[in-house]
């Protein structure tokens, strides 16, 4: 038996897997899968090895695809992932993660929360979030009415959060039935004067949550970086230091609740490209005290590109594996926690999403 | 007689279904004749032969998906159109994308 890990990429054609061993020196790849729908999401569950890979296509509506054997075959499904006759239809699948008993909740555009107890095969609409009393209010982002993060306390099955474009944070302590809002301390800059720190309604990019079970939350907002040690009750900025308070992914450490990954781009209104057309992750190994740029082996120069809000992922091997796939198709990876890179993969589809599986075989 | 259809059952109607649509199922067919009296039926069939086809051709609206059409006799249809005995049937994606 040997250490493999697969980088699960979800791309705007298909699903895609790099494989390699522990050295993460030498990468196969595989795909593209899921007949090459848009591909939003690819998501594994630890414990059986299975893939889950969410999406939506312009004719055929959102679908949740699953493979059991490493993605040499694939089914799909969306029985029951429909809102009430009537009301705008689900357009894609966003989001998915698989909750420690094998439950799998996906979040979708327009924002709603679904969850699946039989491995994908039918889905049942969690309503709370449409019933939350600001639901009238949220406007969409950029990238549509999304809800696109989506945590799961890995030590209590009641507690989820949610990432909404641009609605902004929201926590269920109840398994989903209700919900409140968990903005307090992030900014909405696009809201007039006097009105930038608003109970919702905030542009959030990426919510991921920290190891350690301590209710450490970490956020790239479109109006900045911030850590909420409280599970997102209060939210304090850690951009300071950084290049930019502008990005979209984040992915933390996977051991260590001080140590977070984040791609800064040059700002929201200047293009969304790394900053100066220099590629670089910048780190934190102090819960955004301060931060180190690591740009070995990645392009520098001529780096018109960006990195979307799921498109980045660490793995749980020692040294960590970090990797990250840009919008023009490039798959870069790390096997040293940051400090180097190589492009795996360098002409992919637009890359929607990056997740990791490390698997014994 | 073999084969004479029981008097409240729908004359079949041949549909012919795009092949992006037909590879998500596996044993689907490009061509299938089924009975059926209005859209609505066809694709109640088409569902039955191949569950979850159903959601891949309509929304939850009900409606006949944005970027699909179905054709009957030529023309434009919608769910509740009917189906004479005999129509050919054509379901079409949009053309769209990059």
């Amino acid at each position: 038996m040997a250490q493999q890990v697969l980088v699960l990429v979800g791309t705007r054609k298909g699903a895609f897997l790099a494989e390699s061993d522990a050295a993460r020196r030498s990468w196969q790849l595989r795909g593209p899968f899921c007949e090459t729908w848009p591909t939003n999401h690819v998501v594994a569950d630890p414990a059986s090895g299975t893939l889950y890979a969410g999406g939506g296509n312009e004719w055929f509506g959102p679908a949740v695809w699953k493979s059991s054997d490493f993605g040499a075959s694939w089914t799909h499904s969306s029985q029951g992932l429909a809102y009430e006759a009537g009301q705008a239809p689900v357009k894609s699948v966003w989001s998915l993660a698989v909750a420690a008993d094998g439950t799998l909740y996906a979040g979708v555009e327009p924002a709603g929360l679904f969850r699946s107890t039989d491995g994908g095969g039918s889905w049942t609409h969690l309503d709370g979030l449409q019933k939350h009393p600001t639901r009238p209010e949220w406007h969409p982002g950029g990238a549509g009415l999304i809800l696109h993060s989506l945590v799961l306390d890995p030590a209590d099955a009641n507690k989820i959060w949610v990432g909404i474009s641009a609605a902004g944070v929201f926590a269920s302590e109840d398994g989903g039935l209700t919900w409140e809002t968990r903005n307090r301390g992030t900014r909405a800059d696009f809201m007039p004067e006097g009105q930038n720190y608003p109970e919702f309604g905030q542009c959030v990019h990426c919510l991921v949550m920290a190891p350690g079970g301590r209710g450490r939350l970490y956020q790239q907002n479109h109006c900045g970086m911030y850590r909420s040690d409280d599970g997102g009750r209060s939210w304090e900025s850690i951009e300071e230091g950084l290049p930019s308070s502008f990005g979209f992914p984040a992915a933390v450490h996977p051991r260590d609740p001080d140590g977070l990954y984040l791609i800064p781009l040059n700002g929201d209104i200047k293009g969304r490209f790394m900053p100066e057309g220099n590629a670089a992750v910048w780190r934190t190994g102090d819960a955004g005290a301060s931060w180190r740029a690591q740009r070995a082996g990645l392009p520098q120069g001529g780096a018109y590109f960006n990195v979307l809000r799921q498109a980045m992922a660490t793995d749980t091997l020692e040294p960590a594996g970090v990797y990250f796939g840009s919008n023009a198709g490039g798959l870069y990876a790390s096997a040293d926690e940051g400090e180097s890179w190589h492009c795996i993969a360098p002409h992919l589809p637009t890359i929607t999403s990056v997740e990791t599986l490390v698997i014994e075989r | 007689m073999a084969g004479e259809r029981p008097a409240d059952m729908p004359a079949p109607v041949l549909v012919r279904l795009p092949p992006h649509l037909v590879v998500l199922f596996p044993g689907a067919a490009r061509q299938v004749a089924l009975p059926a009296a209005s859209v609505a039926e066809l694709v109640d069939g088409l569902d039955a032969l191949w569950p979850g086809m159903r959601e891949r051709i309509c929304d939850e609206t009900p409606a006949i998906r944005r970027h699909i059409n179905i054709f009957v006799d030529g023309r434009r249809a919608r769910l509740s159109t009917p189906l004479p005995p005999g129509a050919d049937v054509f379901v079409i994606t949009a053309i769209s994308g990059g």
